[in-house]
């Protein structure tokens, strides 16, 4: 159970108790919703949240209908933010583009075709390995197993947080 | 013309018609002869850019320019070059574009042929990187067929030992479904059949192809017998080698079932795949296709350079 208060509260239902937080206000910016519990954190520091010069806020194990129990990320004021990361993270997740204080698009990030410099290739023959100048950069050869073949050697990496 | 001017990092790069005009401009070459193309290059250079050695390749390049009046430059081995101190590849194909019209690059890194392509200001050919690709070996085998056999497109062709770790195999295998041969025939140990994506990507793509695990079973069919090395050290271990390495050794009594107008290739060097009694037998090709190397070069890099 969830609602947003016109003030800029969140509301939620915790263990039968209603709990206000107060969260940044989101009138611009991007929320990262439906994020499996667990995941948050690792979005957080993958896309280096802490270092931005705007308010962030992560919420952890928020009670959510679909999935038991969701985090989300919201963050004030960016709009383009590195979905292929999130993606690679937690394909489920929902971006939520707010402006003026609406949600003006949404979308399921899912997983990304294209990664570039994002990780590296497994092969330790991989010029990507030895050669600054050579971003590894990969196209997704198949989802269920998330494996990734590289440009540069074509050999297959297989994506692990 | 689509050739000018562009790199040669894998066979992909290359359309259908640009593969078929590299190999039928080559076997013109060889049909008029080496004399013709004298001066076709007289103001032309190559630089050699061989960051691990290979003398076969380099020599069999720098033969191809010399033959077309060109002019080379390079080096043979990393040490003696500003490699050694540590330029990056991006750094010495910048530079390198300046001090040549085209260059060719070993590297013992995979993928490092294609960073180069991406910084040099003139065409790059791949020759050779790591376990990765050697495409000017594919035009090469093409061309050996065309010139022993002919058409591709009546050719069942049969490719004989490791399959599943060469990659330079799994490029001539792709670009052999490219250009549409009557039949593919793999040959292959268990251990070491194509991997499975290759296969799935052959079969989607509607590929006329059998398996085998033993060359007897079918080598009586073959037009084009193209045999590989089997490496010991691709095998879990030394019974495992030992049982299955004679199976895919090529000798007298088993061509005694061969047709007479087979050709037999290797992309060379051999270990053990080839008996030496069958360099006698007038079906072996492999020699020829050495031969073929040098004009499947001249053709590529003055098409590449666009002197024709
Ligand atoms: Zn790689």
């Amino acid at each position: 159970m969830r609602g947003v208060c016109p003030d800029g509260f969140d509301v939620f239902a915790v263990r039968g108790a209603i709990m206000m937080m107060q969260v940044t206000s989101i009138s611009e910016g991007i929320v990262l919703d439906h994020i499996t519990s667990g995941n948050g954190l690792k979005i957080f520091s993958k896309l280096n949240l802490a270092g931005l010069d705007h308010p962030v806020v992560l919420l952890m194990n928020v009670p959510s209908q679909r999935l038991g129990r969701k985090d989300i990320i919201k963050i004030q004021n960016i709009k383009d933010i590195d979905l292929a990361m999130i993606g690679l993270v937690d394909p489920s997740t929902t971006v939520n583009v707010i402006s003026g204080g609406k949600i003006i698009s949404k979308h399921k990030v899912g997983i990304p075709e294209v990664v570039r410099g994002l990780f590296k290739c497994s092969n330790p023959r991989c010029v990507t390995n030895s050669d600054t100048y050579a971003e590894p950069c990969f196209r997704l050869v198949d989802a269920e197993s998330r494996e990734y073949a590289c440009e540069y050697c074509e050999e297959t990496t297989r994506y692990r947080f | 013309m689509g050739i000018q001017g562009k790199s040669l990092i894998a066979p992909d790069d290359f359309t259908v018609e640009e593969i078929q005009t590299v190999i039928s401009t080559a076997k013109e070459m060889m049909e008029v002869g080496p004399d013709a193309y004298r001066g076709l290059c007289a103001d032309k250079i190559l630089a050699t850019l061989f960051y691990e050695p290979s003398t076969r390749t380099r020599l069999s390049f720098e033969s191809a320019m010399l033959r077309m009046g060109g002019s080379v430059l390079g080096f043979g081995d990393a040490n003696t070059s500003s490699v050694a101190k540590g330029e990056s590849i991006a750094d010495t194909v910048r530079v390198i574009s300046h001090y040549a019209d085209i260059a060719v690059m070993r590297h013992h890194k995979e993928g490092a042929p294609k960073l180069a392509a991406q910084y040099a200001t003139i065409p790059v050919i791949n020759g050779g990187d790591g376990g990765h690709q050697h495409p000017t070996q594919t035009l090469t085998d093409l061309l050996t067929v065309e010139i022993c056999k002919g058409k591709l497109d009546e050719q069942v062709v049969a490719i004989c030992g490791d399959l599943k770790f060469g990659r330079t195999v799994h490029s001539l295998i792709k670009t052999l479904t490219r250009l549409s041969i009557k039949k593919l025939i793999l040959i292959s140990p268990e251990e070491l059949a194509l991997p499975s994506y290759l296969r799935r990507e052959l079969e989607q793509k509607g590929a006329n192809m059998e398996e085998y695990t033993c060359l007897d079973e079918v080598i009586e069919v073959v037009d084009v017998l193209y045999m590989t090395r089997i490496q010991r050290e691709r095998f879990f271990n030394e019974a495992d080698y030992q049982r299955l390495k004679d199976t895919y050794i090529l000798d007298a009594r088993k061509l005694e079932r061969a047709k007479q107008d087979m050709i037999i290739m290797h992309p060379l060097p051999r270990n053990n795949e080839i008996a030496y009694e069958v360099d006698d037998d007038p079906r072996a090709k492999y020699f020829e296709q050495a031969k073929c190397g040098v004009y499947a070069r001249m053709a590529l890099m003055s098409l590449q350079l666009g002197v024709l």
